[in-house]
């Protein structure tokens, strides 16, 4: 029983952190990131080649994936999400866009990193073992705790600096926020740059762990959009309980569900769309979004 | 309807009923047979999300019904041996009545939300067929025979497929035909009463609720509509293919059916069509550019979000604004 639950912790941790970066997106710009998934893989080859190409440090790897996932966010934004949002009649117009740029970053890692499966050497040796009852490697405990330190500071920087109150302002209602003096177009640049960042860096963080490979793009999109569902889209609590309520269903669902094979995401999905039939919203979603 | 149109129309059954069968046959690429068809077909799940669009509603979830199409078809075919061309109506009728099952909560959502749950709709489609014992598992459905004879008092109406010196010709026929009457309906439809409600859940659903249309039922009939199209569709993909998995319709199957909307032009009953022709087709002729065939094609499809945001079909509107 511990063990399930340090395990859901620890994936949980990590959930928060991709559904942190989406909603932080959707919140500001009402977008629905389809290449969120592929930011996270790019993230973890851009750790893998600097720290096993380049052989520099693990955290000089970390930080390399969060600058150049946060260039790349602003870049996107700028030249690709802010015409097109301007321009077109719908906004469910800028799906297409997502969906052509995951379809890009695909193409891209393909080019550059190849459809191999990486994986960065353990950073930290060593088993934690609290009398068989909590069996973890170290190394999983470092990046569990690591993102639940980078979701304090990122809870932290949207409450408490201008930059945060700014981003915050704009989701709560973007005419308002703009008559108040808030530069929008600036505004959303930075939370789209934020919001790959924080991609990129879970990225750097489970590489160490599980690798990455191309393939792993899209079936982390839609875990992150459960989480955000799960949540509520667009608010910053929701994201995190959303993450870390998929954590535990995994890890509950692996364990208990493991007799009937496997059906744990069956139940899971299931169970989502009962809950979203009687409370459409998530748990602390504005209503309809 | 007037001549114009009806001109337009003749042309354009012309085109793929004569031209398009004649070109290929005098280039000699029979392989375009099979991605015509494909187009063809998928073009008609495409209208199906179009109309899920109409009313307002992001639909991402059209690849599960065609996988229950398939399946059901597929189930019906081999196991009860009923024949292909009765199967086809009750898969789109199965696939219609389990969207209304799940279309009554699930359309009480809205934006993203009903997006998203779509979404999600498709991986439950996917798992479910892993998981049912009578979708025989990971191992799919294989060797389903052909579509048989069709024929009303002793008239042959459609032969046999299997006695076809071109089975694939008859399937490239037998796809354009479900096209035309597919587009046939969805424009009827568009330009009936019930069209011009499904524009006023659009445009404001709470208004229209309040000068006594009955949103609920008119949602729920036309995702029920848009899930009967996305099951025929996936029953002739299983017959022509043969063969159908768990896998056949995933996720990546989805978020195509919505694109081939969105690149058409929302607006437009003959966008889907246009948008699917585009990406599939485009697709299969961009694989000269081997490794860079992915960067090339998603390129092409940002640069045409970039230039033309309202869909390629927004071109007609911008010369009729000159005019």
């Amino acid at each position: 029983m511990e063990q399930i639950i340090a395990n859901g912790l620890y994936l949980g941790a990590q959930y928060a952190l991709i559904a942190l970066g989406l909603t932080l997106i959707f919140s500001l710009m009402n977008v629905l990131n389809f290449a969120h998934g592929q930011m996270y893989v790019f993230g973890g080859f851009v750790t893998y080649t600097v720290v096993v190409q380049l052989g520099l440090p693990f955290i000089v790897g970390l930080f390399a994936s969060a600058i150049v996932l946060a260039v790349m966010g602003a870049a996107i934004e700028k030249f690709l999400f802010a015409p097109v949002v301007r321009r077109s009649k719908r906004d469910e117009s800028t799906m297409l866009l997502a969906a052509g740029v995951a379809f890009f970053l695909d193409a891209v890692i393909l080019l550059f990193f190849g459809e191999k499966q990486r994986g960065v050497p353990k950073i930290v040796n060593g088993v934690f073992n609290w009398d068989m009852r909590i069996i973890m490697p170290y190394d999983r405990i470092l990046i569990g705790v690591l993102a639940i330190l980078l979701i304090v500071a990122f809870i932290a920087f949207m409450n408490y600096s201008k930059t945060g109150r700014a981003m915050r302002a704009l989701a709560q209602d973007k005419m308002a926020a703009q008559l108040m003096g808030v530069n929008v177009a600036r505004y959303s640049m930075i939370g789209f740059a934020l919001g790959a960042m924080l991609a990129g860096l879970v990225g750097g963080l489970l590489v160490t762990i599980t690798g990455v490979n191309l393939g792993m793009g899209g079936p982390t999109s839609i875990k992150a959009f459960l989480m955000i569902m799960i949540g509520g889209a667009g608010v910053i609590s929701g994201a995190i309980a959303g993450g870390f309520i998929l954590g535990m269903m995994e890890s509950v669902g692996l364990t208990v569900l493991s007799a009937y094979g496997d059906i744990t995401y069956l139940v899971i999905f299931a169970s989502l769309m009962v809950f979203l039939a009687v409370r459409p919203q998530g748990l602390m979603g504005k209503p309809w979004g | 309807m007037d001549t114009k149109k009806l001109l337009g129309f003749a042309v354009f059954l012309l085109a793929v009923f004569v031209l398009v069968p004649l070109f290929i046959g005098a280039t000699g690429r029979v392989d375009f047979f099979y991605t015509l068809t494909s187009v063809a077909l998928l073009s008609v799940g495409a209208a199906g999300v179009w109309l899920t669009f109409y009313i307002g509603r992001i639909n991402i979830g059209q690849g599960a019904y065609a996988l229950v199409g398939g399946y059901v078809s597929a189930i019906l075919v081999t196991q009860a041996g009923v024949s292909f061309w009765l199967t086809l109506p009750l898969a789109g009728l199965f696939c219609a009545a389990i969207s209304v099952v799940i279309g009554l909560p699930i359309l009480r959502l809205r934006g993203v939300y009903f997006a998203m749950v779509t979404l999600v709709l498709t991986e439950v489609a996917r798992l479910s067929a892993l998981a049912l014992p009578v979708t025989n598992g990971a191992k799919g459905i294989t060797s389903i025979p052909l579509p048989g004879e069709l024929s009303f008092f002793g008239l042959t109406i459609i032969p046999a497929f299997g006695s076809l010196s071109n089975p694939r010709i008859g399937f490239y026929m037998m796809a354009v035909v479900l096209m035309v009457v597919t587009y046939l309906v969805l424009w009827r439809i568009v330009n009936s009463r019930l069209g011009h409600l499904c524009r006023s859940l659009q445009q404001n659903e709470e208004l229209s609720a309040s000068i006594g249309v009955n949103t609920a039922y008119l949602r729920v009939l036309a995702y029920a509509i848009s899930s009967f199209f996305g099951g025929i569709a996936g029953a002739m993909f299983a017959s022509i293919a043969q063969s159908i998995y768990p896998s056949s319709f995933v996720v990546a199957d989805s978020v195509n059916f919505m694109l081939y909307c969105f690149l058409g032009g929302l607006g437009y009953v003959f966008g889907p069509m246009l948008g699917t022709l585009l990406l599939y087709f485009g697709w299969d002729l961009l694989s000269i550019a081997k490794q860079y065939q992915l960067l090339v094609y998603s390129g092409v499809m940002i640069l045409l979000m970039l230039v033309l945001p309202n869909g390629v079909l927004s071109l007609l509107d911008k010369k009729e604004g000159r005019a």
